[in-house]
């Protein structure tokens, strides 16, 4: 299976390679090729649910009862009929999965794989605040990246479980006690947006947020340096 | 027609003491049907709150946070594990089953009997987490290490999910058996009704799983009352042993409620057009019974974003992906026994027909989330939350409404059809769709679930309008929805004791329940002589 999807996988990315998005440092942009995705799957299950619609209002107005006792007049399937009505079907929707099973996984592969150069920033979170540390051990309460960086984030909680959601980036990844997970973005445009704690965590899950800044790489060198003294 | 004046047929019996201390299977699913609604209207109430509260930025309504969060909780339980599972495999199956295969009775009535009283004993369990000043507030969901830290009182959450648990696994033994053993002399497999089918494989997933459940929250009791670390990592235990637990039920529980949902409006739409069920055997062994094998692998989908390993969060996209398989078999049987038919349109039909149209968009919204590249925004927003109350709650409802409109002059001898019947119908119909569309649109966009505060997304604006507008549109419908609801309630309660006066067979249905029984059916279900089916025989034959 794992070898088919993947033959597919290929197949697939290169027919849609609109699917990759890439930007001014190269590498993937994950929320990018989210929103393609999205769009990609949107279409087709338009167009699925359409035609179905379709068909139900069709039937439901043409064939009403026109007078009581009337009965319906579907002949019943033969055998081959049935085994065809179960197996094509069956086939259409498999063909179906495996294109968006395909297309996902192209997708999944933007966003989990993280670039060597990327800059690591620890994030521990807590009831209800996020701290971030920096590869120079300074700490801080919102997350500034500098423009053009791959950053990942390598994640762990100090006491429940909390979420790191970044609406923005498309992106969220749990934060749990005892282990560490990690998300990798790239902030190709400078913007400043916020986390906000996506998995409930008690009585202030909805107050836990924190800034999310992109700024030139000046602006950032000289924003943690300041935060190293303070 | 006949009209036996008592049920039981212990005519010095005061009639609380027969209700009290009935086995009847037909009045136990009564019974099911009373706490079910009434577990629903409460529940109700708490979305009417949680929906008011999210109308405005900051807190309006709630007196806390914590109040607010005991409502969702609340909310959450009583609607899937009060409500709606009872209502289907309690109510509708406790009635219906027995009937549909010629039996007299389930094979353990006085077993049932005690399964009826475990459900009330946890409504009653439930219902004082209002009482006691530190009610649960941990979500349906219960995860540790929050669920095992929290003030709250968590204990409540585990008793009822064990009482509720214990009271599936005794009711599916006994619906099992009685298929098995007590279908009338004659009846193949392949003549059973779908709804019949949909049941068995319904009670097959409780019986395999619950224990699972039981299990996850057992140890989530010993962790916060008894001092163990199954879910505490300081001391070796994993927060993700819960999760992974506590899905591999509960995403199986999703079909416990929906295919018994799909068996009803399979009943009422062959019913209505008069026509047998397009492709049975599809339906039932590749579909219903597909959904039941691909079922408990796919749970991961519900852990899309708890740092899984990549090659299970993949395997489980393409398991989870591939259930579109199974169900679309069952909708082309749905949509096929509408071609040719001769189609009659009631209220049941009503909400069958809007079921067709919560089938499809419940079913296709959910193909985002099968994938976890896109669930990885996805997940925790309001979209997931507008797919599955479309797929789960509203389908499932719909349904079970249907199947209440359907089998009503079967209870009572009276049509629940009528005016306030349709105003209710498309009041609740419109309803739910300016509650959950908003959702959907605001959710594409990160609005996050069990918030009441969004102030972070001020600024965001879709198509124009800030989430606010949403939320306010969203809870515009839920008002239409309260009103929908309370004014089929009334009329619920008004058709079973005035309604119009129905035959015994008034849709002309060949299902043994219609063609057999009284209205309501005595004690016994069948009279002095047994049910016998030929090979011919078959609920859908019309012509």
């Amino acid at each position: 299976m794992r070898k088919l999807t993947s033959a597919l996988t290929g197949m697939v990315s290169t027919v849609l390679l609109s699917s990759q998005a890439y930007a001014g440092n190269g590498l993937a942009v994950p929320n990018e090729s989210w929103e393609v995705l999205w769009h990609e799957v949107i279409i087709d299950i338009t167009v699925i649910g359409v035609i179905m619609a379709a068909l139900a209002v069709w039937w439901l107005l043409k064939y009403r009862a026109t007078s009581p006792g009337q009965v319906g007049t579907a002949k019943e399937l033969t055998a081959v009929q049935a085994i065809s009505w179960a197996l094509i079907p069956a086939s259409i929707f498999m063909a179906d999965d495996f294109f968006l099973a395909a297309n996902g996984w192209t997708v999944w592969n933007d966003y989990r794989r993280v670039p060597e150069n990327a800059m690591e920033v620890k994030v521990t979170a807590y009831q209800w605040y996020f701290e971030f540390e920096y590869p120079d051990g300074t700490t801080t309460e919102e997350l500034v990246m500098p423009h053009n960086q791959p950053v990942v984030l390598r994640m762990t909680s100090e006491d429940v479980i909390h979420s790191m959601g970044l609406p923005s980036y498309r992106v969220k990844e749990d934060i749990m006690p005892g282990r560490i997970t990690y998300i990798y973005l790239n902030p190709v445009d400078i913007k400043e947006t916020f986390v906000q704690c996506a998995e409930f965590c008690g009585q202030d899950h909805s107050q836990m947020v924190a800034p999310v800044r992109v700024v030139p790489q000046a602006a950032f060198d000289s924003w943690l340096a300041q935060a190293a003294e303070g | 027609m006949s009209t036996p004046t008592s049920t039981a047929g212990h005519a010095a019996t005061p009639a609380w003491k027969e209700w009290l201390l009935t086995t009847d299977h037909k009045r136990i699913g009564v019974m099911y049907l009373v706490g079910s609604m009434a577990a629903f209207g409460v529940a109700g109430l708490m979305a009417i709150i949680i929906r008011l509260e999210q109308m405005e930025l900051g807190m309006q309504y709630v007196s806390s946070a914590t109040q607010y969060n005991g409502f969702l909780y609340f909310h959450g339980a009583a609607m899937i594990l009060a409500f709606l599972i009872p209502g289907l495999t309690g109510f509708a199956a406790n009635y219906f089953l027995p009937l549909m295969i010629g039996a007299r009775d389930v094979a353990f009535p006085r077993i049932n009997a005690f399964s009826i009283w475990l459900f009330y004993f946890a409504i009653v369990l439930a219902l004082l987490s209002f009482i006691v000043p530190d009610g649960p507030d941990i979500m349906w969901t219960g995860y540790p290490p929050y669920s095992v830290t929290t003030a709250a009182n968590t204990s409540m959450y585990v008793f009822t999910v064990h009482l509720l648990g214990f009271s599936s696994i005794l009711g599916a033994v006994n619906f099992l058996v009685t298929v098995i053993y007590m279908r009338a002399p004659g009846m193949g497999w392949n003549q059973l009704n779908i709804f019949v089918w949909t049941t068995i494989a319904a009670f097959v997933l409780q019986l395999v799983f619950i224990p699972v459940l039981a299990a996850a929250v057992t140890l989530l009791l010993f962790d916060k009352y008894l001092g163990t670390h199954f879910y505490d990592p300081s001391a070796g235990g994993d927060v993700l042993l819960y999760q992974n637990l506590f899905w591999f039920y509960s995403h199986p529980a999703v079909y416990v409620i929906f295919l018994p949902a799909v068996g009803i409006i399979m009943e009422v739409i062959s019913t209505m057009c008069k026509n047998p069920i397009f492709n049975y055997k599809a339906a039932v062994y590749p579909g219903i019974w597909g959904i039941v094998g691909i079922g408990g692998i796919v749970w991961i989908h519900h852990l899309y974003i708890t740092g899984m390993p990549d090659w299970i969060r993949l395997g489980m996209m393409v398991t989870t992906l591939l259930i579109s398989v199974p169900v679309g078999i069952l909708v082309l049987s749905l949509w096929g026994t509408l071609y040719k038919g001769a189609i009659t349109y009631n209220t049941a039909m009503m909400y069958a027909v809007s079921c067709l149209y919560l089938i499809l968009l419940g079913g296709l919204t959910g193909i985002p989330l099968a994938i976890p590249s896109l669930t990885l925004h996805l997940s925790e927003t309001s979209y997931v939350h507008a797919h599955f109350h479309f797929i789960m709650a509203l389908f499932s409802a719909f349904a079970l409404f249907a199947g209440i409109y359907y089998w009503f002059p079967k209870m009572t001898a009276r049509y629940a059809d009528g005016p306030l019947a349709t105003l209710s119908f498309w009041l609740n119909f419109i309803g739910v769709n300016v509650t959950f569309w908003p959702l959907f649109i605001i959710g594409k966009e990160g609005m996050p679930r069990r918030y009441w505060n969004y102030e972070m997304f001020a600024d965001i604006q879709v198509l124009g309008h800030n989430f606010q507008w949403y939320h306010t549109i969203a809870t515009y419908g839920s008002w239409i929805v309260a009103a929908g609801m309370i004014l089929q309630t009334i009329n619920f309660i008004y058709a079973a004791f005035a309604g119009k006066p129905a035959p015994t067979n008034p849709w002309g249905s060949q299902s043994l329940e219609w063609t057999h029984t009284a209205s309501p059916p005595g004690p016994g279900n069948f009279g002095e002589t047994d049910v016998v089916v030929d090979e011919n025989w078959s609920p859908y034959k019309y012509s």
